[in-house]
Formats: C-alpha cells, sequence, structure tokens
C-alpha cells in the first residue's frame, strides 16, 4: 500500500531517472500511460454498477405504491394489483432455505475447524469449494428431480425452492463460518480445558459466542445472497398470482419471478407490467443492500475484541 | 495447523479423562459434527446422482421421442456451443478489467478509499441476476445497437461481426458483456488478494532499483499473483458457464451454431434453454432438460476442481 506513496514523492522518483538517463523520460511516460489506462479500466468497471443502481432506482419508483406492498395479482389485468403474494413468497421460501442451511452450515463448520481429520476433512473442504461452483439453475433441478421421485411429475412447492437454495446457500454459509471459527484464538479453548471443560462445552460457550457477530453477518450475507436467485425457483415453485404461505401446498410466488414473469408475459398493458417488474426489481435491491449494510453494522457493532 | 491439533488432541484426552455424562455431551456433539459435513456430502453426490436417474430416460430414448426429434446429442451440442461461447465473451471482456480493477485498488488507489473501491466492487456480486437480465435487455441492449451497426460496417469482414447487425442488441456479444459485469467481481476479488500479498521486500526492492510504479508492477506483482489470476478466470468462467437469467433475458435465440456475435440468431445456452422451456416441459422433455442440466454441472464441475487444484497447488508452494 505504502509503495504507492514511495513512488510519488520525488525524493525517491529523482534517483531512478538519474540511473536511466537518456531513456528516462520514456519510462516516464510509459508508468504515466499504464496508470492512465489502469484507473481508466477501474471507471470502466465501474459504470454498469453506476448505471444499474440509476436505471433500477428511475424506472423502479412508478411502479412502487401501496397496492404493490398490500394486494396480489389475482385477476389483475394491466394497472393495479401488487405482489404482496411475491413478497410472502421470498420471504417464507428464504426462510426456510435458512433453516436448512443455518444449522447444517454452520455445524459442517464446526466439524470443519474443531473436529475434523483426514480425510473427510479434506473431501469436505475439497468439495464445499466445488458445491460454491453449482450453478444455481442445476440446483433447481435437483430439488425437482428429488421431489418428483416421491410426489410424481410436475410437482411444484415452495419448500422445493428452499432446498434448492439450501444447495447453494450451504457452501456460503460454512465457508463463511470457518473462517470466523479459525480466527478465534486457541489461548481461549486452551483455559477452558485447564478449567476442566468438555470440548463440546467450551464449543457452544467459549468458541461460538466469541465468534458470534462474525456468523451472524456471515448467515446475512448468505441470504442476500439467495434471496434475489430466479433460475432455480422457476423450476421449483412455479408461477402463481394469488397469495399463499404454505410451503407445503402448491405453487408459491417470489420477487424474482415475479418480476421475470411482468418481463416475460406483459400482457396487453405492457408499459404497466414493465413497472411492476422494475418495482420488484428495486424492492429486490433494496433487500439485498439493506441485508448488506446490516451485516456490516452488526459486525462493527457486536464483535468481541480479541487480545 | 499443528497448534489446532495439539489442542484438538489435548480436548480430547481431557474429556476422556473426566466423567460419563460429560463424555455423552462431548459424543453426542461431535456426532452431530460428523452428521453435518457427512450430510453436506450426501447432498453433493445427491445432485449427481438425481441429475443422472432422471436425466437417464433421455439418454436412451430414440430421436424421434425427443423435443425438436432430434438424438440429445444433437440436441445438447448446439446449447453447450452457446454456453461456452457466451462464457468465452465473459472471460474475455472480464479478466483484463478485473486485473486492471485489482491493481488499481491494491497499488494505485490511495490507501485510504481502496476499502471503499473493493467493497464498491463487490456490489456488483450482490445484485440479483434478474435485475442484471433486465438491465441488460432495457438499458444495455438498445444503448449497443448504434456499436452493432459500426462493428458491421467497419469490421465486417470478420466472422465474428459477420451480421446483420440485430436492431435490438439482443446479441451474444451484449450478453457476453453482461455475463463479464456478473464475474467481474470474483475474479478481481482472489486477483486483489493474491496482489495484496506481494511481498514486500520484492516490490520495495524493485522500486529501490529504480522501478518506476508500472515496471514494479510488471516484474513483482503480476509475476506473483499469476497463478491466482488464472485460478479466478477459471472461477469466473464457471460462474458464467452456469449463470442463467440475464442469458435467458437478453439473447435472442434461434438454435443457430454461429460465431456471430452481432446478429439476432443466436445459439442458446444450456441453463437458458432450460428456464425457457421448463416451465412449459411435461414427459421426456423434462427429462431431457435435467440431462442438458447434468451436462452443464459437468462442465462446471471440471472447470471448478481445475481452478481448486491450480489454488491448492499454489498454497502447496
Amino acid at each position: 500500500m505504502e509503495s504507492a506513496t514511495v513512488t510519488d514523492s520525488p525524493g525517491l522518483a529523482r534517483p531512478s531517472s538519474l540511473l536511466a538517463s537518456g531513456a528516462g523520460w520514456r519510462r516516464r511516460a510509459k508508468d504515466r500511460l499504464m496508470t492512465v489506462l489502469i484507473a481508466g479500466a477501474f471507471a470502466l468497471a465501474m459504470i454498469p454498477l453506476i448505471s444499474l443502481v440509476y436505471e433500477v432506482t428511475k424506472r423502479g419508483i412508478p411502479g412502487l405504491n401501496l397496492d404493490f406492498f398490500t394486494e396480489d395479482a389475482r385477476g389483475v389485468v394491466g394497472e393495479g394489483g401488487g405482489a404482496s403474494h411475491a413478497i410472502v413468497g421470498t420471504l417464507v421460501i428464504t426462510g426456510v432455505a435458512a433453516l436448512i442451511s443455518v444449522p447444517i452450515g454452520i455445524m459442517g463448520a464446526i466439524y470443519l475447524n474443531e473436529y475434523g481429520q483426514g480425510r473427510l476433512r479434506r473431501a469436505l473442504t475439497f468439495f464445499v469449494d466445488v458445491m460454491t461452483g453449482i450453478p444455481s439453475i442445476v440446483a433447481g433441478l435437483f430439488a425437482y428431480a428429488l421431489f418428483e421421485l416421491f410426489l410424481g411429475p410436475g410437482i411444484r412447492l415452495g419448500v422445493m425452492g428452499s432446498v434448492a437454495l439450501s444447495v447453494l446457500m450451504i457452501p456460503i454459509v460454512i465457508r463463511s463460518a470457518e473462517e470466523v471459527l479459525k480466527i478465534v484464538p486457541n489461548h481461549l479453548r486452551e483455559a477452558a480445558y485447564a478449567l476442566g471443560t468438555p470440548k463440546w462445552k467450551t464449543i457452544v460457550k467459549v468458541v461460538l459466542p466469541t465468534a458470534f457477530a462474525g456468523l451472524v453477518t456471515g448467515v446475512m450475507i448468505a441470504i442476500a445472497r439467495i434471496v434475489g436467485e430466479t433460475a432455480p425457483l422457476l423450476v421449483t415453485t412455479g408461477v402463481v398470482d394469488s397469495m399463499n404461505s404454505d410451503p407445503f401446498h402448491g405453487r408459491m410466488q417470489n420477487l424474482a419471478v415475479y418480476a421475470y414473469n411482468e418481463y416475460r408475459s406483459p400482457g396487453v398493458f405492457k408499459q404497466a407490467a414493465y413497472d411492476k417488474a422494475w418495482a420488484a426489481a428495486l424492492t429486490l435491491i433494496a433487500i439485498v443492500m439493506l441485508l448488506n449494510v446490516a451485516a456490516r453494522l452488526v459486525y462493527r457493532r457486536y464483535k468481541t475484541e480479541i487480545r | 495447523m499443528s497448534q489446532v491439533d495439539t489442542t484438538t488432541n489435548a480436548g480430547q484426552l481431557l474429556a476422556a479423562a473426566s466423567g460419563g455424562r460429560r463424555r455423552l455431551g462431548d459424543r453426542v456433539f461431535s456426532r452431530t459434527a460428523v452428521v453435518a459435513a457427512v450430510t453436506i456430502l450426501a447432498l453433493l453426490a445427491g445432485v449427481a446422482i438425481f441429475l443422472v436417474s432422471e436425466g437417464f430416460p433421455a439418454f436412451t430414448a430414440s430421436a424421434s421421442e425427443l423435443p425438436e426429434g432430434k438424438s440429445f446429442l444433437d440436441y445438447v451440442a448446439p446449447l453447450a456451443f452457446g454456453t461456452v461461447l457466451a462464457s468465452a465473451i465473459a472471460t474475455a471482456v472480464a479478466v483484463p478489467l478485473a486485473i486492471a480493477a485489482a491493481l488499481f485498488i491494491t497499488h494505485i488507489a490511495p490507501p485510504r478509499i481502496a476499502g471503499t473501491l473493493g467493497y464498491l466492487v463487490d456490489l456488483l456480486a450482490a445484485i440479483p441476476s434478474i435485475v442484471y437480465g433486465l438491465w441488460g435487455i432495457f438499458v444495455l441492449g438498445p444503448a449497443a445497437v448504434p456499436v452493432l451497426k459500426w462493428l458491421e460496417e467497419k469490421l465486417g469482414w470478420i466472422p465474428l461481426f459477420e451480421g446483420p447487425a440485430s436492431a435490438t442488441g439482443r446479441t451474444m456479444l451484449v450478453a457476453g458483456i453482461v455475463l463479464a459485469v456478473m464475474i467481474l467481481p470474483i475474479v478481481s476479488a482472489i486477483a486483489r488478494e493474491a496482489f495484496a500479498q506481494t511481498p514486500r521486500k520484492l516490490t520495495e526492492g524493485a522500486q529501490a532499483l529504480g522501478a518506476t510504479r508500472w515496471e514494479m508492477i510488471r516484474m513483482t506483482v503480476l509475476p506473483f499473483g499469476k497463478s491466482s489470476v488464472i485460478s479466478g478466470a477459471m472461477l469466473g468462467l464457471g460462474r458464467a458457464l452456469g449463470e442463467t437469467m440475464a442469458v435467458t433475458i437478453i439473447l435472442s435465440v434461434s438454435g443457430a451454431v454461429s460465431f456471430n456475435l452481432i446478429s439476432q440468431a443466436n445459439p442458446s445456452t444450456i441453463a437458458a434453454n432450460i428456464a425457457l422451456d421448463f416451465p412449459e416441459s411435461s414427459g421426456l422433455a423434462i427429462n431431457a432438460l435435467i440431462a442438458t442440466g447434468l451436462v452443464l454441472f459437468a462442465i462446471t464441475l471440471v472447470t471448478n476442481m481445475a481452478a481448486r487444484a491450480v489454488i491448492a497447488r499454489q498454497n502447496h508452494e
């Protein structure tokens, strides 16, 4: 980091130009050129972020009204109606996915960091990394294939979506939880053992509380990563216009699929449908950003100072 | 590592030496942890097993029973081609930008704001793919139309830009660029981590010998981070291969197999094809789609395992 300032200070830059004598200006010019190119490339990479946030806000606001949050879309043609069924669906599907993923993920991380030895540990480390690369649509197909086997073809349930999302969420939870458990200092564990505390109690009463803020942060970021998933839900939870809050019965709408569907089949009143799609997109971005910011705040406010 | 192991052993010894009640608690807790570990491995195995069992009927079915009346290989080949083409464009666009962004954050931007800039790049990864899709078709696509026209006129002799240029921007090139934006954060994050770890003695040594900042970067930072950048690029490629919604929304598909990046007729990708056809399919068509999903799973698995192997070897050294 400091190296950057070192080059900028003229006292150190001068000897280099003395050494290089005649060719010095050429090297300095190349240095300037590359610096400008690299900064330009960074700026170029930021344009999509700025444009995206601007456009989603601009196009999303017209569709955001009270109805959007309180009404469902049953029998609605054109304007009017809302996405309350999709919002409830998103909360239920994501909530159930978190209920499945958080215990498995955190116990898995405890295994990796506190118990794991030998081949099972190595296999788990490797395959958790591999799992982070599973395409989301493949996770959806897996959930479909699993439930189809027991409940017959064409099955669509909210909980199927949760299972699909869990496949994506578990590796994120386990990765972040493992990182946090790793930085709990060993002398805390040793102190607990020295007092005769059994290992499991040491983990529950010493290790986990020390790592608590980090664990919560990791879970929130994992939720933020899956809450906007579309593809796996498209093949598992189906599309529906009316409210359904029971993950074990019938199709269930969610915000991402709602946005996709309003775009894909806008019907006669195109602009009204597009407005709703953008409003859903804006709501999703807002949820994701809130989760990210809240995660940072939780970490800052509650992290344990380790000395 | 060795420190962790000694504590583990000490803990086990202590637990073994103490009373039976404690041992029960330990046993239950450690078993639960092992069960969680095995569950995760079983889940991954389950993904493979269920995709194989549900995809299998499509492999053996005759061509006339399958969608489009083609044998499974003929059905999946153009899709696999489209998948690889879109991902190759994405990787080719994203990697140079990601390297530049990582260099800018670690070695050029003032250290005071470097953290914030890194956070901004990471934000790109937080945006849901459906939003990228809508942005691609409503904003980037229309904005790209004049550029596509220009490419057709000036560079039309290159097969990639043969045209006729699309009037809506729903082309392979635009889809690839959106994918590039989506994978940029992961490639950049891995490159950033490696660049920041370049040993001080190398960077400062280079500067002490009179190297300019660019020469320092070229001679120490880039060689040091090379293998990380390669593995990051492969992880990004893996992401792009499996990315669904952005391509589903943006790309106008015709099933054509062509390298023409700016026309209206494009090959679909495996993931986009599933998202488009699955909701309206039934019977053997579902099996065929799941079988294409299995192919996609295999492709991404190989890509990711190769990337992880590169990282593992490098950590070993």
